[in-house]
């Protein structure tokens, strides 16, 4: 069964003007009535709402095509302008095309070789691939320096374009204005062939058709006016603008036909020519934007289309979407990554079109039958011939199920199993959206995996996410095979996995594969059936005197079989020389066959942006499907682990003995000490300058590279004290959470506070606060906190500190706007481009702008780290396989 | 001595295989390079040889990108995404702490921008093999490139109002430390204001009689002499010199390419600067697109962002396509589409809209923000194909 109906495909689009007969013969009514509603609220005849251009009210009837509200598309009306007005966007190519052409024989100012030149050259632009627009360029900076006609020798006088709309013609005597009457006659004697020279297209545009003698008035849907809950109509920006044109130029009319003086026709013609320009475009320079009576700028047809909130950007390159839904999002550990929580409320909207066929006539009726307000049930029935039955509506279901025959389209809810797209904000890269299989769920948020918090960039402190349901088969095929979260493992950015472990699932897998780590026959089986293994128990480590597993072999159960390879952990210390296998931290990890041998799992091995890595490599040549049952099973394992054993951080784990913190206080005290001497000399002028430097960048660097090692010595020396057991140490060396820094400044000392990249200077003259003296350059008036955290910082570190942090606020804030625009940009110059079936990468109209996509025709997201082939890894294949 | 022989035997079959591969393009020469680096040092079998060769060849034509894949849009997702982690700061050069540089976002919204001079110019200067290692030679180089002024030895300037001449008094110890003579300041002035005065040359006193007997004349003449070069080339306001691991590297502040390049003593090959407009009027667009790369990779990796240089390289090969930089943005590559709509969407959306309508455009809605705005289905990736599948067909088998 093909699908019957045929899609319409656009194929182009040609541009152009309307002409005034265009604008009449489209028109359905000719508008004189400068108001819109009679008493009765009724729309008045021939008025700025005429009931021909369309409704807007419910209930009544357009009284041209007879359709009510929301059928009516609307129709154009049109205006007779007493005088024709300028075009305001058109006026800088009329005064250049008027300048090109003779004021008296109105051709085009060049001698008939050149028009043959040009002519020849028209011709051969398109076929070499040239656009013609710039030769049109060419020719009206020629024609614009001709002084005497070449075809009846008149002479050209100059013009001036006064912006926005007036033009004038400077004579000997002075300079006149040339009305739009003028300037259309003289338009209309331009020759076809002449107008083509100068880049317009006569068949699609003359430019006289902008000298305006007709003004087509858009349908009143384009313009509805909305009534406030007092009853008072308020009008659309546009209509209030057509009264405007419609009230001036009636009273324009009246006075040419009473005769009235020049003076006022003229004063009246160049109101009308106001009121037009800021209709079409009430941003003009060097006039006056049109105001509402609140004082707002009204809002006209360029201001609807222009900028980020324009028809372009906001209604045509993106569009509102059906079938979606957007709540809070949570964590849920026991989710798969490919999964996605979704609140059975949320399920109960969101439906999915399922036809009816012989095989699933059973289930839909049941489905049908449960209805809309219990879960797995259905909103709506299509039948055969597309009537739509809404299931809230229907007293007896199980009668309405009855009559379901195959053909029919059921509009299921949403229910487990089902694939929908789910999206964070910004969406900054491919995996922003990705797809996941929906488990309904109690309660009202998105539950998510925490693998995929990465490649979202989601935490869970309010975050909302959005979840959009494919409506078409091919649509959820696609979503299914490219679009799932397992697809998306591997990113395009530098090819490797994006998604991994994080926080606590890598200090849990310190905790379990580190050496002193046994695990007794319970506690092993506890561990590998929340896993979901239920495979056989490897032999234990120990067998006497009770059998015992190390964290190592309950790790390698998931490791997939057929995995080798060696590298450093990140707990490793980067000793001198390495010794390997024999690492004194057991940070050297050796994986043989799926075995977990030697070394410590940390971030290195399986964290969210580690390339090269252990998860690297089983994607790689296991394939997705391998890579998330691994990372999903050792998930939960590492969840129950770290549950059941917890892990916590708390203000113990910060304290310092005394004696360290004294140790602590007497390294910044000689730090200071020193920062002292350093000023002193400076200020004996005894300081020799760095090369390139003055004296005070000298001194000023000087002090912070003394008061930097302070800070490194002394949490060097809180360092030795926080043992290797110590949580935050666990999660700063395993990668897990936090820094060696973020440790130190807890627990020693805080440190330099900077702004713009230095010490902090500003504030008072000469001085940061007025609690020190002018000039002091001392650590700490220019921002050195000597607290630690944990001791708390006095009113004066606190300050630097909130000045410091307020930078790093300020900073964020300004950065994610440029690079936003940046990435806007690049995605626009870049978006058409696309590999062709030859391998070459073009752009939309066809031109070759690679080769070879990277120069070798390699896609980033399948290459391995960059690298095309991994070719150790193809020796290692080949090579593993003698040993057997 | 069959073991030798036999040997011998695969390594020559080895090459015949390698230049057959190569041959035929089968792998990138990259790759190649690297296979028979690894090979060469491996005892294996000819048969296990020719399976890791096929291997190779899989892999490498598994990871082809697909027909119709949207490369574009990946580029940019991939370069602008780390952006927002970006610092905004400009950082001081690793290692050379008096030249600072611009780096992260700013730099690299500098190079899409294709911007005519870059607020940091710089440029990275080798020396000749000969000099490389020599430190007193490279203090001569950098003294040769780098731009005295009259006014950076002088240590007064007077007018003698009597006279109608200027002094300057040049100072003794900046004058070695530049390795300039009075001889040199003397003959670069009366080589710029030729016949505008008289230039007297005395031991660290030079002046200057006008030939004008207007004071304002005088006046200009010694703003104009403060500004002369007497050494070095233009631009370049400062060098500094660093020993690195093959041999000394001068490193200037302000960037000028082409008189650089004339410079004796400089490794003519080995000069690099990161003004790209400069590097298209010297050395032509090839050398740009490759300065592009490295320079957008550089600031990349200089913040820790981990991008594809294919990436990278799609958005150099778009920027001088061409034949000339173009910028990304509505100056450049997004204002030159063809589709109106394109580019309405874009940027100036009214400008775009009323030219198309006066030159009567036709938009053949080949690209895809023109296909977004009619609800159509873009031509990327799975839209890009037509195919439909005849159930018909498959029952019958």
């Amino acid at each position: 069964m093909l699908p019957t109906q045929t899609t319409k495909k656009i194929d182009a689009i040609e541009f152009g003007l309307l002409s005034p007969d265009d604008i009449r013969k489209m028109s359905v009514a000719q508008i004189v009535v400068a108001d819109t509603f009679d008493e009765d609220g009724y729309p008045i005849e021939s008025g700025i709402m005429d009931t021909r251009l369309g409704v807007i009210d419910p209930g009544q009837r357009c009284k041209t095509c007879g359709n009510r509200v929301g059928n009516c598309p609307g129709h154009f009306g049109h205006i007779e302008l007493a005088r024709p007005v300028m075009h305001a966007g058109y006026a800088k190519v009329i005064h250049k095309v008027l300048r090109a052409t003779c004021r008296e024989c109105s051709r085009i100012l060049l001698t008939e070789e050149e028009i043959d030149y040009y002519t020849r050259l028209f011709k051969q632009y398109p076929e070499i691939g040239q656009k013609t627009a710039n030769l049109s360029k060419d020719i009206l900076k020629r024609c614009a320096k001709v002084k005497v006609c070449p075809h009846c020798g008149e002479e050209q006088l100059k013009l001036k374009l006064e912006k926005p709309t007036s033009i004038y013609e400077i004579g000997e005597a002075g300079s006149v204005r040339l009305t739009p009457i003028d300037i259309r006659a003289r338009l209309e004697n331009i020759s076809d062939d002449d107008y083509r020279l100068l880049g317009i297209n006569p068949n699609a545009a003359r430019l006289e058709w902008s000298i305006l003698t007709v003004l087509a008035v858009p349908p009143v849907t384009v313009r509805p006016s909305i009534t406030l809950e007092s009853g008072v109509r308020s009008e659309d920006d546009l209509s209030h603008k057509l009264i405007d044109i419609i009230r001036i130029n009636q009273r324009l009319r009246e006075n040419l036909d009473a005769g009235a003086p020049q003076l006022i026709v003229e004063d009246l013609w160049e109101l009308l020519q106001y009121h037009v320009t800021t209709y079409f475009d009430n941003a003009v320079s060097g006039i006056p934007p049109a105001r509402h009576r609140s004082g707002r700028a009204l809002r006209t047809l360029a201001q609807r289309l222009k900028g980020k909130e324009g028809r372009f950007r906001s209604n045509l390159s993106g569009k509102r979407v059906d079938f979606s839904a957007r709540t809070v999002i949570s964590p849920d550990p026991n989710l798969s990554m490919n999964e996605v929580g979704v609140p059975e409320q949320i399920a109960k909207i969101l439906t999915i079109p399922q036809r009816v066929t012989t095989w699933n006539i059973e289930e839909m009726k049941q489905l049908v039958i449960r209805g809309p307000d219990q879960h797995p049930g259905a909103n709506y029935l299509i039948r055969t011939d597309g009537r739509r039955v809404d299931l809230r509506f229907v007293k007896d279901r199980t009668i309405i199920a009855d009559t379901i025959e195959p053909g029919f389209i059921v509009e299921r809810h949403l229910d487990t199993g089902d694939i929908v797209l789910f999206n964070r904000q910004p969406s900054l890269h491919r995996m922003s959206i990705m797809a996941h299989e929906v488990r309904v769920m109690p309660y009202r948020t998105f539950r998510l995996s925490l693998f995929v918090c990465p490649p979202y960039n989601a935490d869970f402190d309010g975050d909302e996410m959005n979840l959009h349901v494919p409506q078409s088969e091919e649509a959820r095929a696609e979503a299914r095979v490219l679009m799932r979260v397992q697809e998306q493992i591997l990113s395009p950015r530098f090819g490797g996995p994006i998604i991994g472990a994080l926080q606590d699932y890598i200090s849990a897998a310190f905790l379990l594969t580190r050496k002193s780590s046994l695990f007794t026959e319970t506690r092993v089986n506890q561990l590998l059936a929340t896993a979901g293994y239920s495979g056989e128990l490897p032999p234990p480590a120990i067998l006497n005197p009770v059998k015992l597993w190390t964290g190592k072999q309950i790790f390698s159960v998931f490791i997939p079989g057929g995995i080798s390879l060696s590298f450093k952990a990140n707990i490793c210390r980067k000793c001198k020389v390495c010794t390997k296998e024999d690492c004194e931290y057991d940070s050297y990890v050796v994986i043989r066959d799926g075995e977990l041998i030697f070394g410590v799992v940390d971030e290195r091995a399986f964290g969210a942006g580690e390339a090269d890595s252990l998860f690297h490599r089983i994607i790689k040549e296991k394939g997705p499907t391998t890579a998330r049952k691994f990372l999903d099973s050792v998930g939960r394992l590492l969840v129950r682990l770290i549950t059941d054993r917890g892990f916590t951080m708390g203000l113990d784990d910060v304290s310092l003995p005394r004696e360290v913190e004294q140790r602590i206080k007497i390294i910044l005290e000689k730090a200071n000490e020193k920062v002292e001497q350093l000023i002193e000399t400076y200020r004996r002028g005894e300081l020799d300058a760095n090369p390139g430097q003055t004296l005070l960048e000298t001194l000023e660097q000087r002090i912070q590279a003394t008061l930097a090692e302070a800070r490194d010595s002394a949490g060097a020396v809180a360092g030795e004290h926080l043992g290797l057991e110590n949580a935050a140490v666990i999660m700063a060396q395993t990668g897990a959470r936090g820094s060696r820094l973020n440790l130190s400044q807890m627990a020693a000392v805080v440190g330099q506070q900077s702004v713009r990249g230095g010490r902090i200077s500003r504030g008072y003259q000469g001085r940061t606060l007025p609690h020190f003296e002018r000039g002091d350059l001392g650590a700490r008036a220019r921002g050195f906190v000597t607290s630690s955290y944990k001791s708390g910082l006095d009113p004066i570190e606190y300050w630097f500190h909130a000045a410091g942090g307020r930078e790093g606020l300020v900073d964020t804030a300004v950065r994610t706007s440029t690079s936003g625009y940046m990435q806007r940009r690049l995605m626009t110059a870049l978006q058409d481009l696309k590999v062709e079936s030859d391998g070459t990468v073009r752009t939309a109209p066809g031109r070759i702008v690679q080769f070879r996509f990277g120069d070798d025709g390699v896609d980033p997201s399948k290459s391995d780290h960059g690298r095309s082939v991994n070719i150790d890894i193809a020796i290692e294949k080949v090579l593993g396989k003698r040993k057997e | 001595m069959s073991k030798s022989t036999s040997r011998d035997a695969l390594a020559k079959y080895m090459e015949k295989r390698i230049a057959k591969i190569r041959e035929e393009r089968r792998l990138p020469p990259k790759v190649i390079e690297e296979l028979e680096s690894k090979v060469k040092d491996l005892e294996i079998s000819k048969k296990e040889f020719d399976e890791i060769c096929n291997i190779i060849i899989e892999s490498y034509e598994h990871s082809l990108v697909e027909p119709g894949e949207a490369v574009g849009t990946v580029a940019a997702q991939s370069i602008g995404e780390p952006g927002t982690q970006m610092t905004l700061r400009t950082f001081h050069y690793a290692g050379v702490a008096e030249l600072s540089v611009t780096q992260g976002l700013p730099r690299l919204i500098e190079i899409v921008d294709a911007r005519n001079n870059p607020s940091t110019p710089t440029m990275t200067i080798h020396l000749a093999d000969e000099y490389a290692q020599d430190r007193t030679e490279a203090r001569r180089i950098a003294r040769n490139i780098e731009m005295v002024l009259v006014e950076s030895v002088a240590s007064n300037f007077s007018i003698d109002l009597i006279r109608q001449a200027i002094d300057i008094r040049l100072d003794k110890d900046l004058m070695e430390d530049k390795g300039v003579t009075t001889e040199d300041v003397a003959s670069a002035i009366q080589e710029k204001i030729k016949g505008k005065g008289e230039v007297e040359a005395d031991e660290y006193l030079v002046s200057i009689y006008s030939m004008s007997e207007d004071l304002t004349d005088l006046q200009r003449l010694n703003e104009k002499i403060r500004e002369i070069r007497v050494k070095g080339i233009d631009d370049v306001n400062h060098v500094v010199i660093r020993k690195e691991s093959d041999g000394y590297v001068l490193y200037t502040e302000g960037s000028n390419l082409q008189d650089a390049l004339e410079v004796e003593g400089v490794n003519p090959h080995k000069i690099f600067t990161n003004n790209l407009m400069e590097i298209y009027e010297i050395l032509g667009i090839e050398a740009t697109r490759n300065a592009i790369i490295n320079e957008a990779m550089s600031v990349l990796n200089e913040q820790g962002m981990d991008v594809d240089v294919r990436h990278i390289i799609l958005v150099a090969d778009m920027m001088t396509a061409d034949g000339a930089i173009r910028q990304i943005g509505r100056h450049g590559i997004s204002g030159s589409k063809n589709s109106a709509l394109a580019r309405a969407a874009f940027e100036v959306t009214i400008k775009h809209l009323l030219g198309a309508g006066i030159a009567g455009t036709r938009d053949p809605l080949r690209g895809i923000t023109e296909n977004v705005i009619l609800g159509q289905l873009i031509p990327l990736g799975t839209g890009s194909i037509d195919l439909l599948m005849n159930p018909q067909a498959v029952t019958k088998q």
